[in-house]
């Protein structure tokens, strides 16, 4: 495998792992602000501060690795984005800070103070709505460089069907991946009736989810043909993704191996992800960037991977001990251990 | 201003940036040191006091964690956004410890989550001591990594620009150590565990001033104290290596910051001062010989001056106020502490031990935790302008590394808003937090 293959792969991993865990997180702070609303927030709450409260830094270090990781293995990206998402990503800081605090403010400070969980409830459907933006501009035809002038073409950006497709998509699978844990993590806890409640949410926003997917799909195909093409070189990994969905929703319908349809959300996700991404090489940004003529010096490349290599030697066991402590201890996910 | 500049506004911005995240991220760095002196203190005495200590410390640091981390995401994001030329070549030479500074984060946040909920889990103390650990390893390693990028952009090596300006002969390795990184990293993490203590132990002399006498807030006075004395000494230290390290590597950074224009030997350090029209100094304090001893050691050592450097390359020369303010910050804090020490000596031999302290010293232990903030920001800028005109020294301007795109202004304006948001907010809410939940409770609950 060469370094850029690699780097690429570790690059796309950790992303995925944000998209899965800053969605539970992101969903999770939206339900417990609409459970507040319509006054059943007694009945899930509890479930979800308990697997928030001690994951939401981690989270963020998700994404942080990503954009540092990008810049490490691939430097024009931070030439090419930077310079064309000041104004988008200035805006992504401002929700994830937003969101950040007042979720940490309302956990530790001001308890249950209503003005802070929206403030975290819907800065956090915000936020995947405005990153998904940096992938809709990969495509293509937004970012263009005049005279060594590179700029965002706002105009294309909003009038086209296909960067609405992925924000919807973004906004609507996170609010199913999250029910869909959540659910999972419920009937963990044995607590029936936030089961249900959460149940009812997830098979809600299952069928929103799959025609958004189909939506960005076709969308590609008006956008970037030669993209479209290849994902259906691709197609097995559609496919797979959604005999995933299927599995998983059933699951959840019948009440049934809740773990295993979390497992099978999860796949629903990568397998759409990384045929994505596998078809969306060797371009990172369409037509400025490839993978291989704009990857970083040998030298740097094969200190990154010394250093990725031994850094998952520390981070696998810690974040397995804090998934074994606070996701797979059942003790703790029934509240039956004091928290503080 | 009648004509935008991106750069203007992007040293604005990032300026603004930093300068509001170093608050944060110093208190990030520095309190889980204080934190785990707390608790090893509480579980070595078996004295519930430090171990309420440490249990009240860490719920306050949620708060300011949450804000350090949020604006670190922040610049680490603008730096692409604002700085996207500079990013280009950085990338190519010092993203090894960028890289290596998502790991320390990410081993912080995991096991700060852990430790924060299970004060409760372990038959042994000891267990739930090992976990701050890693978060202190985490938030002092996040730190260092990034300071060494800051000394890879004062004394960039470890690659070669060709003739067509491309990058050859990266060494990850070589950039990450620069001859600047020893002294800065020490310098950053020494302060950083001053300005912690001297914050902490301001809490604790608030309660003493307000005549609430529990042996709990002497016991909290005392260890930030005497770790603020210790720690004041090393930065003190190490300020002294620098001055030696600037000597030798960045002498125009040196001789601007104290007002060294001629080079010569026997060369006076000066404070203060006002310079005019024709750069003469006046009305400063002369301390002879002093700079010469700070730059080499010897009271006859040959110090270079401003004008061995061509008049482009010259910092600005208010950054000698910068200079001034943080060292004279940094003598009060050691003066402080060390009265301190005196006086609870003195008390513990005299008849009536348990009689209040002097309101004076409790009055500057306060006044020592905003000063503290003041001369970390006061070395920052010391050292951020007076790297100017280089973002990278040697290889590239300031003005050559900045964005090309319009509304940095506007952007200006949303993150100076934000900033009033988190600033404003975080105090608010820390305030009510120990306000609505006074140790005198949870000290009636524990015994």
């Amino acid at each position: 495998m060469s370094y850029e293959i690699l780097g690429i792969t570790v690059l796309w991993i950790f992303l995925y792992g944000y998209l899965i865990v800053a969605s539970i997180d992101f969903g999770a702070g939206f339900y417990s602000f609409f459970s507040l609303i319509t006054g059943k927030r007694h009945r899930i709450h509890p479930i979800v501060e308990r697997y928030l409260a001690p994951v939401w830094e981690v989270t963020n270090v998700f994404l942080v690795f990503f954009f540092v990781g990008i810049i490490g293995f691939f430097p024009e990206t931070a030439y090419y984005y930077g310079t064309s998402l000041l104004v988008p990503g200035s805006i992504a800081i401002v929700l994830l800070a937003i969101r950040g605090v007042y979720y940490v403010y309302s956990q530790y400070g001001n308890r249950n103070n209503k003005f802070y969980m929206f403030l975290y409830g819907v800065s956090g459907l915000l936020i995947p709505a405005s990153l998904s933006i940096v992938l809709t501009l990969s495509e293509g035809g937004y970012i263009h460089e005049n005279n060594g002038v590179v700029s965002l073409d706002y105009h294309a950006l909003f009038t086209s069907g296909y960067s609405w497709s992925v924000v919807v998509l973004a906004i609507v699978s996170v609010l199913y991946i999250s029910a869909m844990f959540l659910s999972y993590y419920a009937g963990k806890a044995k607590d029936k009736e936030a089961l249900e409640i959460l149940r009812r949410y997830a098979l809600f926003w299952s069928v929103p989810t799959i025609l958004c997917s189909f939506w960005v799909f076709f969308s590609i195909q008006r956008h970037n043909l030669e993209h479209f093409n290849k994902m259906v070189d691709n197609a097995w990994f559609f496919i797979a993704s959604f005999i995933c969905y299927a599995i998983a929703v059933y699951l959840v319908w019948k009440r049934r191996r809740l773990q295993v349809s979390f497992v099978m959300v999860m796949l629903q996700f990568g397998f759409a992800f990384f045929g994505y991404g596998k078809s969306h090489l060797p371009y990172i940004l369409v037509p400025y960037l490839t993978l291989h003529e704009h990857f970083t010096n040998k030298s740097m490349a094969l200190a990154l991977v010394i250093v990725f290599l031994l850094g998952l030697l520390v981070l696998v066991p810690s974040l397995y001990l804090l998934l074994r402590l606070f996701l797979f201890d059942a003790h703790y996910v029934r509240g039956k251990l004091s928290k503080k | 201003m009648s004509h935008y500049d991106p750069v203007v506004y992007s040293r604005m911005l990032t300026s603004i940036t930093l300068g509001f995240h170093i608050i944060y991220a110093t208190i990030g760095v520095g309190v889980p040191m204080l934190i785990a002196l707390a608790e090893w203190m509480g579980i070595k005495r078996k004295d519930p006091h430090y171990l309420l200590l440490a249990r009240r410390w860490a719920r306050g640091y949620t708060i300011t964690v949450a804000v350090g981390v949020v604006t670190g995401t922040a610049i680490g994001l603008q730096l692409s956004l604002l700085w996207p030329s500079f990013m280009l070549v950085a990338g190519q030479s010092i993203a090894l410890p960028l890289f290596m500074e998502t790991f320390a984060f990410f081993i912080e946040a995991i096991f700060l989550g852990i430790y924060l909920y299970t004060w409760n889990r372990f038959k042994n103390p000891i267990q739930h001591f090992m976990l701050l650990i890693p978060v202190v390893i985490g938030s002092s390693g996040s730190a260092f990594f990034i300071t060494c990028v800051n000394a890879f952009m004062n004394t960039p090596r470890g690659f070669n620009i060709s003739d067509t300006g491309k990058l050859t002969d990266v060494q990850p390795f070589l950039a990450m150590f620069t001859a600047s990184m020893p002294t800065k990293a020490a310098h950053v993490l020494a302060t950083a565990y001053v300005t912690a203590s001297f914050i902490l132990g301001a809490m604790a002399a608030m309660a003493l001033l307000k005549g609430k006498n529990h042996v709990y807030y002497r016991k909290a006075l005392k260890i930030t104290m005497v770790a603020g004395i210790i720690f004041s000494l090393a930065t003190i230290l190490i300020g002294d290596l620098s001055g030696k390290y600037l000597a030798a590597y960045q002498p125009e950074k040196l001789a601007a910051g104290e007002w060294h224009f001629e080079t010569e030997r026997y060369a006076p350090l000066i404070v203060g001062g006002v310079l005019d029209s024709q750069n003469k100094v006046h009305y400063a304090l002369k301390i002879p010989f002093a700079l010469s001893i700070l730059a080499h050691g010897l009271p006859s050592a040959e110090v270079q001056g401003l004008n061995e450097t061509p008049k482009d390359l010259q910092p600005p020369l208010w950054i000698h106020y910068m200079f001034d303010l943080m060292v004279s910050i940094g003598m009060l804090l050691l003066f402080i502490g060390l009265w301190f020490v005196i006086a609870i000596r003195r008390r513990r031999k005299s008849v009536e031990p348990a009689k209040p302290l002097n309101k004076l010293l409790l009055s500057l232990i306060i006044v020592g935790a905003p000063l503290s903030v003041i001369s970390i920001e006061a070395g920052w800028i010391y050292t951020e302008v007076g790297r100017q005109p280089w973002i990278l020294v040697g290889f590239m301007k300031t003005v050559e590394g900045a964005t090309k795109s319009g509304q940095v202004d506007l952007m200006l304006w949303v993150f100076v808003a934000l900033y009033l948001v988190l600033g404003v907010s975080s105090a608010y809410v820390l305030r009510r937090m120990f306000k609505h939940h006074p140790a005198e409770e949870e000290l009636k609950e524990e015994v």
